[in-house]
C-alpha cells in the first residue's frame, strides 16, 4: 500500500446509491489515485425509491431515474459485469469475465436484490414480478398502465404497501396478502399497523392478513393464487414483495464475515473477517453491511435505508483515505420514509428495538401523529404520520437517550400521552416479507451459511 | 438533467412545489413526489427549488454517462 | 453583567444599522442568556434549530397568561395552528393550489418593469419608497384582492400593528398595544367587508376563495378570516421590502459580489438564500415554553419569554464557515431567513419570486449606482429590521 492514503488503487464493488456516493466522497476527500466502480447492472447508478411510487403512477419512467452526480468522481465504470470473488491475500476483485482488478483498498457496496417467489416455475409465469431493479419497475409500470383486472401483492411490508397504494391510485383492484396480523407490523409494531390496515381497506384494498399464498396458478400466464385459508384470488398480475436478499454469495470463499444478514463491519465501516478480526483494507457500506450501533446495545444493525447508504458511504470513503486517528464512526440514527395512501410515514431510530409506545402528539383518528417508542425506559425510536417537522425533536430525544415516555408539554399532545402500551413488534419470522431493519446480534464472527 | 430528493431530510415544507410545480408534487399533506428527469424548460425553476429547500435536500445534476472512463 | 441587558442594547435604535457585533457578544455569552427582566435570549444556531422544532415551545401569548380571543395562525400552537394554516394554504399553495404563486411570475415581472421604468436614469431615488415597498404591496393586493389605492389606509393600520408586535424590553407598551388593538379591529372589518363583497361573485383572488369555499368544514369563520387576512396583508408587505432593500444595500457594499452576479445571473437563487441568511428580513421570534425545557444546560421555565435571535443563528461560526462573509456560492445554506419548523414563513415562496424579479431586473442598473448615505436610516422596528430609506444615484 502506498504510504499516502490519498493515492493508490481503490475498487468500489457496487454501482448503486452507496457506490456512487462513496466514489464522489473519495474525490472530495482528496483521493487522487485510480478509482474503479464495478456494477452488475448495465446502467449508470439509478435511484430505486421512485420505482414503487412515481414510476408506477406514470409520473416518471424507469429509464430516467439515474442519480445526479454531486461531482464527477473521475472513475472507471465497469458496468454490466458481476464480481465473482474477492482475494484478500492477493488483493484482487475477481470479475465474471475472468479479469481481476488489483486494489489497495476495496469498498463493498453490493446491496440487495428482491427475494423471488420460491417456486421457480410459478415465478416464471408471465405477469409475476418482483420490484427492485429498473427492469422490474418498467415491466410492472407497463402492466399497470394496461389496467389489469386485479393485482395480487404478496407481502404487506413497505414495498408491498406502496405498490398497493399505487394500484388504487390508478384505479386498479388489488389484493394484499400478509402472513402477519397487519401490514407494516414488522417495522412499526401493533398500533400503527392497525392504522395501516385501516388506510388500505378505506382505500379499497382487499387486505387478507394471517394468510400465506400456497401456489401461483397459470398456464404460461399468471391467473390467480391459492391461499392458506383455502380461498383463491383471481388476478392477472402478481408482485412478490417478500423482502430482500443480500448480495454476498460472491464472498462465500473470501474469508469475510459475510452471511444472509450481510457483511459484518465495525463502526468505521471496516469489514470483519470470519474470525472476527477487523480488516484494514476492506470496507463495507449500504444495505449489504451490518454494523454496531451504540444507541441500540451495540448490536449489529442491518438497514435497508436510502439515507444509511449515503451516510455510511461517506464515512467509509473518509476512512479509506485517512489514517486511524482521523477516522470517523458511522453513528447516524436510522431514518426512513414511506409515502402511501396519501400519508407520509417517517421513522427515526429503530422502532423494533422497543417494548412500549406512546402517542405523543396528534391522534390515529386525525391520521396525523407522532408515536414514540421506548425500550427499558428510554426513547429509542419515533414514527410520524404527516408530522415530519416534529421528527428532529424526537431524533434529539433518541440521540440523548432521553427517558421514556417523553417529557410533558408538547402541543397537540394526545389525551393518552402518558399511557404507554406494548409496542407489539412480532418476530420477523412470522411475516411474509423480510424486515427492512434488523438487529442481528453481537457476533461478527458467526459466519452464517450462505444460501 | 436529473434530480433526486433526499426524502430522509425532507420535512414537507413544499417550497419546491411552489417554485417548480411542474416537477414537484405533494401527495397528501406532506409526501413529496417528483419527476426524476428535469425538462429543459424547468431547469431554472428546479435550480430555484434546490436553492430554496429549507433542509437542502434537493440535488440537481448530470447522471453518470455510461462508457465514461 | 452586561449580557443581562443584551436584549435592551439590541433593540435600542442606535444598534439598528449593525446589530451583528451584539449578536456575536450574545453567542459568546452562551447558548442561553438570561436577561435582567427574566426573559431569555438564544443566539446560537443549533439551539435555535432545536427550539424551533420543539413542540413544547409555544407561540401563543396565552401560554404566559395573556388574554386574547382570536389569534392568527402565526400565534397559535397545533392542532389549531395546523387547522387554520392548512385552510389558509388551500387557495395559496400546495397541495390544493400548487400553481398560484408560480403563475404570478409574469405579473410580478411586469410590475417590476413598470416601477423601474418610472424611475428614469441618472436620478437620485429612494429605493424603498420608489421600488422595494410598492412592489410587494402591489403584489399582495393583487393576490388577496385588496384595492391598491387603499394603501394609505392599511399602511397606517399595519404600522400600528407591527409596532405593537415588536420586542421592546423595559418600555411602557400600553399605548402601543391599545393602538394595535384598535388598528386590528378596523383592519379586520375592512378586509372582511372586502371579502363579503365577493361572496357569490368570486374573482381570481384569495379573499374570494376564502368566502366562496363550498365545504362548510373548510370555511374560515368571520373572525378567522379577519385574523388570516390581516396577517397575510401585513406579512406580505412588511418583510419583502426588507429583503429587496437589504439585497441592494449588500450588493452595493460589495462590488466584487455584485460583479459576480452580473456575470452569472444563474447564481441569483442562491444569492437570495445567502441574503436571507446574511441580512434576514425578520431578526427574532419569541417563544414561550409550555413546560420547563432544558436546553444546553439551562432550564427555560414554563411561561418565560424566550427570544430566538434568528439573525444571530445565521451568523454562528459553529454552523457557517466565515459567517460574516456574503457568499452567493455558499454550499449547504440552511438558514433561518424564513424560520424553520411548523411556523416556517407561509409566504416565503412569494417573497423569493419577488426578490428574483426585483434583484434580477436591478442587477444591470446597479453597476453604476452609488449609495448616497451608508448606513442608511433604518426603521424603528428591531424584529422586522430594514432600512426606512435607501437613497441611491442610479
Amino acid at each position: 500500500m502506498p504510504a499516502d492514503l490519498k493515492e493508490g488503487r481503490i475498487v468500489v464493488v457496487g454501482a448503486s446509491l452507496a457506490g456512487l456516493r462513496a466514489a464522489e466522497a473519495l474525490r472530495e476527500e482528496g483521493f487522487t489515485g485510480s478509482l474503479t466502480v464495478v456494477g452488475d447492472e448495465p446502467h449508470a447508478p439509478y435511484d430505486r425509491p421512485p420505482l414503487s411510487k412515481q414510476v408506477l403512477l406514470g409520473q416518471a419512467t424507469a429509464e430516467t431515474t439515474e442519480l445526479p452526480m454531486r461531482r464527477d468522481p473521475d472513475a472507471e465504470w465497469r458496468l454490466g459485469v458481476r464480481a465473482t470473488g474477492l482475494d484478500l491475500l492477493g488483493k484482487r476483485v475477481l470479475l465474471e469475465d475472468g479479469e481481476s482488478l488489483p486494489y489497495d483498498r476495496v469498498l463493498i457496496a453490493t446491496g440487495t436484490r428482491a427475494r423471488p417467489w420460491p417456486h421457480e416455475d410459478e415465478a416464471a409465469l408471465d405477469g409475476v414480478f418482483t420490484l427492485r431493479s429498473r427492469e422490474d419497475g418498467a415491466g410492472l409500470a407497463e402492466r399497470l398502465a394496461e389496467r389489469p383486472e386485479r393485482v395480487l401483492v404478496i407481502g404487506g411490508g413497505f414495498t408491498g404497501s406502496e405498490i398497493a397504494s399505487a394500484c388504487r391510485e390508478l384505479g386498479v383492484q388489488v389484493t394484499v396478502t400478509e402472513r402477519g396480523p397487519a401490514p407494516l407490523v414488522g417495522a412499526l409494531g401493533g398500533t400503527l399497523s392497525k392504522l395501516a390496515a385501516v388506510m388500505q381497506r378505506n382505500n379499497g384494498v382487499d387486505l387478507r392478513t394471517g394468510v400465506t399464498v400456497t401456489a401461483l396458478n397459470g398456464n404460461g400466464s399468471f391467473t390467480g393464487a391459492e391461499l392458506s385459508d383455502g380461498s383463491r384470488v383471481d388476478a392477472d398480475v402478481c408482485v412478490a414483495a417478500l423482502g430482500a436478499i443480500r448480495n454476498v454469495e460472491w464472498l462465500a470463499d473470501s474469508g469475510l464475515a459475510a452471511g444472509p444478514r450481510g457483511i459484518a463491519c465495525d463502526a468505521g465501516c471496516r469489514a470483519f473477517n470470519m474470525y472476527g478480526i477487523v480488516t484494514d483494507d476492506v470496507f463495507v457500506a449500504g444495505d449489504v453491511s451490518r454494523f454496531p450501533h451504540p444507541l441500540f446495545g451495540y448490536q449489529l444493525l442491518s438497514l435497508e435505508h436510502w439515507g444509511n447508504a449515503v451516510e455510511q458511504a461517506e464515512v467509509a470513503a473518509h476512512n479509506m483515505v485517512n489514517p486511524g486517528p482521523l477516522q470517523r464512526p458511522h453513528l447516524a440514527v436510522p431514518v426512513f420514509w414511506s409515502t402511501q395512501f396519501g400519508l407520509n410515514i417517517k421513522s427515526v431510530g429503530v422502532p423494533t428495538y422497543s417494548d412500549h409506545v406512546v402517542i405523543a402528539q396528534g391522534s390515529l383518528e386525525a391520521r396525523r401523529l407522532a408515536m414514540v417508542y421506548g425500550y427499558k425506559g428510554r426513547v429509542t425510536a419515533a414514527v410520524t404520520v404527516d408530522m415530519a417537522k416534529s421528527l428532529d425533536y424526537y431524533r434529539h430525544l433518541i440521540e440523548t437517550a432521553a427517558a421514556f415516555p417523553p417529557p410533558p408539554g408538547a402541543a397537540d399532545r394526545a389525551i393518552a400521552a402518558d399511557v404507554t402500551i406494548p409496542s407489539d413488534v412480532p418476530d420477523p419470522s412470522v411475516l411474509s416479507h423480510g424486515p427492512t431493519v434488523a438487529l442481528t446480534g453481537h457476533l461478527p464472527d458467526r459466519r452464517l451459511t450462505v444460501v | 438533467m436529473r434530480t433526486v430528493v433526499d426524502l430522509t431530510r425532507c420535512q414537507g415544507y413544499a417550497q419546491c412545489v411552489f417554485l417548480a410545480p411542474g416537477v414537484f408534487e405533494l401527495h397528501g399533506e406532506e409526501g413529496l413526489l417528483y419527476a426524476t428527469a428535469v425538462p429543459e424548460d424547468q431547469e431554472d425553476r428546479v435550480r430555484q427549488a434546490a436553492a430554496a429547500c429549507p433542509v437542502q435536500a434537493i440535488l440537481l445534476g448530470e447522471e453518470v454517462s455510461i462508457g465514461a472512463r | 453583567m452586561a449580557s443581562e441587558t443584551l436584549l435592551a442594547r439590541i433593540t435600542d435604535y442606535s444598534s439598528r444599522p449593525d446589530p451583528y457585533p451584539l449578536y456575536a457578544e450574545l453567542r459568546e455569552a452562551g447558548p442561553v442568556v438570561r436577561q435582567a427582566d427574566g426573559s431569555y435570549l438564544v443566539g446560537t444556531y443549533h439551539e435555535i434549530a432545536a427550539l424551533l422544532h420543539d413542540p413544547r415551545m409555544s407561540v401563543d401569548p396565552r401560554t404566559r397568561g395573556a388574554e386574547a380571543q382570536q389569534l392568527p395562525f402565526l400565534r397559535l400552537d397545533d392542532p389549531e395552528h395546523h387547522r387554520l394554516r392548512t385552510l389558509a394554504m388551500r387557495p395559496f399553495g400546495p397541495p390544493h393550489t400548487p400553481h398560484r404563486v408560480d403563475g404570478m411570475r409574469e405579473e410580478i415581472d411586469r410590475i417590476t418593469r413598470e416601477l423601474l421604468d418610472s424611475l428614469g436614469a441618472g436620478e437620485r431615488i429612494d429605493l424603498v419608497d420608489d421600488f422595494a415597498y410598492p412592489l410587494p404591496v402591489t403584489v399582495i393586493c393583487r393576490l388577496l384582492g385588496v384595492p391598491r389605492e387603499d394603501e394609505p389606509l392599511f399602511r397606517a393600520w399595519s404600522d400600528a400593528l407591527v409596532a405593537a408586535a415588536d420586542v421592546r424590553p423595559g418600555s411602557d407598551t400600553t399605548e402601543t398595544d391599545k393602538a394595535g388593538e384598535q388598528a386590528k379591529m378596523e383592519m379586520g372589518g375592512y378586509l372582511v367587508n372586502l371579502a363579503e363583497q365577493r361572496r357569490g361573485k368570486p374573482s381570481d383572488d384569495m379573499l374570494s376563495a376564502f368566502v366562496n369555499e363550498p365545504d362548510p368544514a373548510l370555511r374560515l369563520s368571520r373572525e378567522e378570516l379577519a385574523e388570516t387576512a390581516i396577517l397575510l396583508l401585513i406579512a406580505g408587505h412588511e418583510t419583502t421590502v426588507n429583503l429587496i432593500t437589504n439585497g441592494v444595500l449588500t450588493l452595493l457594499r460589495r462590488p466584487d459580489q455584485l460583479d459576480l452576479l452580473r456575470r452569472r445571473p444563474d447564481l441569483l437563487p442562491r444569492a437570495v438564500e445567502e441574503l436571507l441568511r446574511f441580512e434576514p428580513p425578520v431578526h427574532m421570534r419569541e417563544r414561550i415554553p409550555r413546560a420547563d425545557v432544558d436546553v444546553a444546560g439551562t432550564t427555560l421555565p414554563e411561561g418565560a419569554s424566550v427570544v430566538l435571535v434568528l439573525a444571530s443563528g445565521n451568523r454562528d461560526p459553529k454552523r457557517f464557515d466565515e459567517p460574516d462573509r456574503f457568499d452567493p456560492t455558499r454550499p449547504d445554506n440552511q438558514h433561518f431567513g424564513f424560520g424553520s419548523g411548523i411556523h416556517l414563513c407561509y409566504g416565503g415562496p412569494l417573497a423569493r419570486i419577488e426578490a428574483y424579479s426585483a434583484l434580477g431586473a436591478l442587477l444591470p442598473r446597479l453597476g453604476t449606482a452609488r449609495l448616497v448615505e451608508d448606513p442608511p436610516p433604518y426603521r424603528q422596528n428591531a424584529m422586522l429590521r430594514g432600512p426606512r430609506h435607501l437613497p441611491l444615484h442610479l
